[in-house]
C-alpha cells in the first residue's frame, strides 16, 4: 500500500468513524457492502447458503454459556481494526440502571463465564461497582477484558491490577504483536511501551504466572488484511519472546480473525484490500467451525440492553430474532429457541481454526 | 487473454490445474502439502524458505502467497528481508562461482 494512503488511514483513525461522520457508522451501509459487491454478483456464495450446503442453516443456539455484557463504546485507544468504532469521543455508556438489569440475569443465569468488554470497560464509572456485585454472584469464570494501556492512563487506573485480583477476575488483554513496530501501527504510538508495563504489573500481583489462578489471556488480531495464522505456534512466538525481551509470563494466547466490518471494513476498503481479503475468508471456511462458533454459546448485551448474537451484530445492529430483545425482558429459555442472526461478516468466524473472543474454535 | 501474463486473481485458481489432469495435479498438491507440514523444519522455517525462493525463481504469485503466509504466522518484516537476501546471496554466489570457470578457461588458453 502506497505510503501517503497508510498515513491517511492514520491519521484518520485518531477519531472515531461516527466522529467523523464516515458514511460507515452507519450499520445500513455497511450492510449494503456485505451484502453487495462480490457476493451480489454470484462471485462468492453468501454465508447463509454457504452453510446450508452442510445443513447447518438455520444456525441454532447450543447451551448458553457465556453471557457478554458491552457496558460502553468509550476507550483511550482508537485502534485502527476496531470492530467496536471506540474512542475517547463515544458517549455510549451503560448506566446504572441496565447494570442492575443485569445483574439480576447475572444472579440467575445458566451461563458460567461473564465477560466484560467495551471500549475499555474501566473508563465506565460504574465499573467497579458493578464488578464488586457481579463478582458475588459466584460466577466460575469472571472475565473482564482491558485494553492494558487503560492501567497506565491515569492514576485513579492505576490499583486496577489488584482490583482484578480482589474480585478473582480472568484478565484478557490484546497485544497485536510482540514487537513495538506492529503493535504500534495498529493501536497507536506509545501502546507498545505502555502495554508492556501493564503486563509486568499485572505480573507483579500475580496475573499470568504459570501455577497462578489469577488467569492473564492475551488476544492477538492480525495487524493487517491477513488471517491469523496457527494459534499454537503464534502463543509459543509470544511466550518466547515476551519472556526473554521483557519477563514477562501470560496464560493462553487468543488469536482472533478481524471481521470485514466497522473500522476494519473501512481499512479494507481505504486499502484496496476488501475482495482479497473476503476471497480469503470464504476460501478458508470451515465447517467444522461453524458447529462452534461463539453465537451458539454467547449472549451479548449492549450499552443500552439490547440483545445480540454476538457482539459483532451488536456493532452491526442486528438483533437477537427472539421475542425477548432486551435484558429487562431477559428470559433464557425463550431465547435459546431463536435463530441466530447471519451475514456475510460471519465468514471471519468460520475461517481456518475458526475465531471467537475465546480464540479459535475448531 | 488479458493484457498482462500475470493476473493476482490467477492465484486463486491455482488449483483448477487439477481439472485438465487429475492424478498429477492431485499428487502434486498432496506433496505440496505433506512438504509444509511441521517436520525436522518447523512450518515457520519453511515459510521463509519458501520466501526466499520465491524470489530466486522470480514468481510474483509464489511471493504474494509467502509474504502473506508469513505475515500469517507472525514473521516480522526484518526476517522476511533477511530470508530474501539469502536466497539472493545464493543466487549472485551461483554466478560468481562461475568465474573461476572463465579464469581456468582464460589460465589455459592465455600463454
Amino acid at each position: 500500500m502506497e505510503q501517503s494512503i497508510l498515513t491517511d488511514i492514520k491519521n484518520a483513525a485518531k477519531k472515531s468513524l461516527k466522529a467523523r461522520h464516515n458514511e460507515l457508522a452507519d450499520t445500513h451501509r455497511q450492510m449494503d457492502i456485505l451484502n453487495g459487491g462480490l457476493f451480489a454478483d454470484g462471485e462468492l456464495p453468501y454465508f447463509k447458503d454457504k452453510i446450508a450446503q452442510t445443513g447447518q442453516f438455520p444456525l441454532k443456539p447450543k447451551k448458553l454459556e457465556i453471557l457478554q455484557i458491552n457496558v460502553g463504546y468509550m476507550c483511550n485507544q482508537v485502534c485502527e481494526h476496531c470492530h467496536v468504532d471506540a474512542g475517547p469521543d463515544r458517549k455510549e455508556i451503560m448506566n446504572r440502571e441496565t447494570m442492575e438489569q443485569c445483574l439480576e440475569v447475572i444472579r440467575n443465569t445458566g451461563a458460567h463465564t461473564l465477560d466484560l468488554t467495551g471500549g475499555a470497560p474501566e473508563m465506565n464509572p460504574d465499573f467497579r461497582w458493578f464488578v464488586e456485585e457481579a463478582s458475588k454472584a459466584g460466577i466460575q469464570d469472571f472475565i473482564v477484558r482491558s485494553n492494558l494501556t487503560i492501567i497506565l492512563a491515569n492514576k485513579k487506573y492505576h490499583d486496577l491490577p489488584d482490583f482484578f485480583k480482589k474480585h478473582n477476575v480472568h484478565v484478557v488483554s490484546s497485544m497485536p504483536h510482540y514487537t513495538r513496530n506492529k503493535t504500534d501501527k495498529q493501536r497507536g504510538d506509545g501502546v507498545f511501551d505502555k502495554s508492556i508495563q501493564a503486563l509486568q504489573a499485572l505480573n507483579k500481583v500475580g496475573y499470568g504466572m504459570p501455577d497462578s489462578n489469577l488467569r492473564l489471556d492475551l488476544v492477538y488480531n492480525p495487524s493487517g488484511a491477513f488471517l491469523p495464522g496457527d494459534q499454537t505456534a503464534l502463543e509459543h512466538d509470544f511466550k518466547k519472546a515476551l519472556k526473554e525481551d521483557f519477563d514477562i509470563d501470560f496464560h493462553n494466547l487468543f488469536a482472533i480473525t478481524n471481521l470485514p466490518i466497522s473500522r476494519f471494513l473501512d481499512y479494507l476498503l481505504a486499502s484496496d484490500n476488501y475482495e482479497d481479503y473476503m476471497y480469503s475468508l470464504v476460501e478458508a471456511f470451515n465447517p467444522s467451525a461453524v458447529a462452534n462458533v461463539m453465537c451458539t454459546n454467547t449472549i451479548s448485551v449492549s450499552w443500552d440492553g439490547w440483545l445480540y448474537d454476538c457482539d459483532f451484530n451488536q456493532m452491526l445492529d442486528l438483533k437477537v430474532a427472539s421475542k425477548v430483545k432486551h435484558i429487562k425482558d431477559y428470559n433464557e429459555e425463550v431465547l435459546n429457541d431463536r435463530n441466530i442472526v447471519i451475514s456475510q461478516h460471519c465468514y471471519g468466524c468460520t475461517a481456518g481454526a475458526g475465531s471467537s473472543c475465546q480464540g479459535t474454535v475448531a | 487473454m488479458a493484457n498482462s501474463y500475470y493476473d493476482p486473481a490467477d492465484l486463486r485458481k491455482f488449483g483448477n490445474i487439477t481439472e485438465w489432469s487429475e492424478e498429477l495435479g492431485k499428487k502434486f498438491f498432496d506433496y505440496y502439502g505433506k512438504v509444509f507440514e511441521e517436520g525436522a523444519l518447523s512450518a515457520r522455517e519453511k515459510s521463509l524458505i519458501a520466501l526466499a525462493v520465491a524470489h530466486v525463481v522470480k514468481c510474483p504469485y509464489c511471493i504474494d502467497a509467502y509474504t502473506k503466509d508469513g505475515l500469517q504466522r507472525g514473521i516480522t518484516k526484518e526476517e522476511m528481508m533477511e530470508a530474501v537476501h539469502a536466497g539472493a546471496a545464493i543466487e549472485s554466489g551461483a554466478t560468481l562461482v562461475h568465474g573461476v570457470m572463465m579464469m581456468n578457461k582464460y589460465n589455459k588458453l592465455s600463454m
